[in-house]
């Protein structure tokens, strides 16, 4: 469900920057489990989610570079900025840890994703509301699948649900700064569907604590700069070099 | 060089020989992927909508669509990008699906198995080989299958 018209107007340039960059280092974080997937299957989509976001990370860092009018590609903006300059979600850059932990990151982010899709695909700007629209669609699945994934681990064997309740406990204070701005009013959306799901789950709903936040403004945990660093590495060691 | 307004019906079905790289057994107009065909002024435009946003085929379609034209004689071709409205599975044409069938790749509202044609399938990866499919394995047959996924 879409509820009203949000009440701050988003700044066009924050906001693609935002929603590129935690497409992006999601992207990146889901990429390394190419090859170390549980199972084949896990292997596949996990490198087709990541797929879909590195798509969708293009399109917004593109829109983004061609609206600030500083000669800049999507490319250096992937490649050529500093930890401070990213506006990720603090979630996104959080370490893969086991399966669970992966999981619930994305469960959190798909269901926040979602919405936030949808609301922009209603928006006045008539490209953010084609890449949001186009988006939405593919986030529908990624939705479906870590659902999943929150309530076969979490109702799963003891050792599954032990790892389900940590994940979930873990990351809760990295949900906060999702709804700061102009996505305060998608948060009892957002909330209904994670407390239907961990129930599902057999898992306890975290009960509302201190958040984290900064990720809106360039302040990254210690977990951004490495990431960055093998990243970026070969654009930083061998400038301008292409594929 | 040929005259440079071609007609474009001549185009569509030259583009109509023009198959997925991903899917070979499929054109790139039967996936509905080309949207638009058009003359402005002397340049050829070419429409074409990307069906997933990371599908790494869509360069080389674009590539293989300018290609193709201009081993035909047309050296005028510019591709453009529309995204809206987002590329949807029901844009695959009739003879589309049936090529994709029999290539061994299930599509349209349910799975049906492209082998044996039994209903009863379950799925196995929501994710395939690719991101617009999902892996099903038939239940009668018992042969796994990538499934087009509605979209």
């Amino acid at each position: 469900m879409i509820a009203a018209a949000p009440p701050v107007k988003p700044d066009l340039l924050q906001l693609t920057l935002a929603m590129g960059d935690s497409d992006l280092i999601l992207s990146q974080r889901l990429g390394a489990w190419c090859g170390h997937g549980p199972v084949l299957e896990e292997d596949l989509a996990l490198a087709n989610v990541a797929l879909d976001l590195l798509g969708q990370a293009r399109m917004w860092l593109s829109l983004h570079a061609e609206r600030e009018g500083r000669n800049r590609t999507e490319d250096d903006l992937a490649f050529l900025r500093d930890a401070g300059a990213f506006r990720n979600l603090l979630l996104v850059e959080q370490p893969n840890g086991d399966y669970a932990f992966t999981m619930a990151r994305q469960f959190y982010f798909d269901a926040w994703h979602k919405l936030a899709l949808e609301q922009l695909a209603l928006s006045d700007d008539a490209s953010v509301a084609a890449i949001a629209a186009k988006a939405a669609k593919e986030v529908a699945y990624h939705l479906r699948r870590s659902r999943d994934w929150v309530v076969r681990l979490g109702d799963g064997t003891a050792e599954s649900h032990r790892r389900m309740q940590t994940a979930v406990d873990a990351l809760w204070p990295f949900t906060g700064e999702m709804f700061d701005e102009y996505f305060n009013h998608l948060r009892p959306a957002w909330q209904a569907e994670v407390e239907a799901t961990l129930q599902a789950a057999t898992v306890t709903v975290p009960r509302d604590a201190w958040m984290h936040r900064g990720g809106r403004q360039g302040i990254h945990t210690e977990k951004l700069g490495p990431l960055l660093a093998e990243m970026q590495f070969l654009q930083r060691a061998y400038p301008n070099s292409t594929w | 060089m040929v005259s440079q307004m071609v007609d474009v019906q001549q185009v569509w079905s030259w583009l109509e020989a023009v198959p997925d790289p991903e899917i070979p057994a499929v054109s790139v107009v039967d996936l509905g992927i080309v949207r638009d065909v058009n003359w402005q002024g002397k340049e050829l435009v070419v429409t074409v909508t990307p069906t997933y946003s990371g599908c790494p085929a869509t360069t080389v379609i674009g590539r293989d669509i300018v290609a193709a034209l201009r081993s035909h004689g047309l050296n005028d071709v510019r591709l453009e990008t529309r995204l809206s409205p987002p590329w949807s599975s029901e844009w695959v044409s009739a003879k589309g699906r049936e090529q994709l069938r029999q290539f061994g790749i299930a599509s349209g509202p349910a799975p049906v198995c492209p082998r044996c044609g039994a209903a009863q399938t379950e799925r196995l990866s929501q994710f395939g080989s690719t991101p617009c499919k999902a892996l099903y394995r038939c239940q009668s047959c018992r042969e796994p299958f990538d499934y087009f996924k509605p979209f």
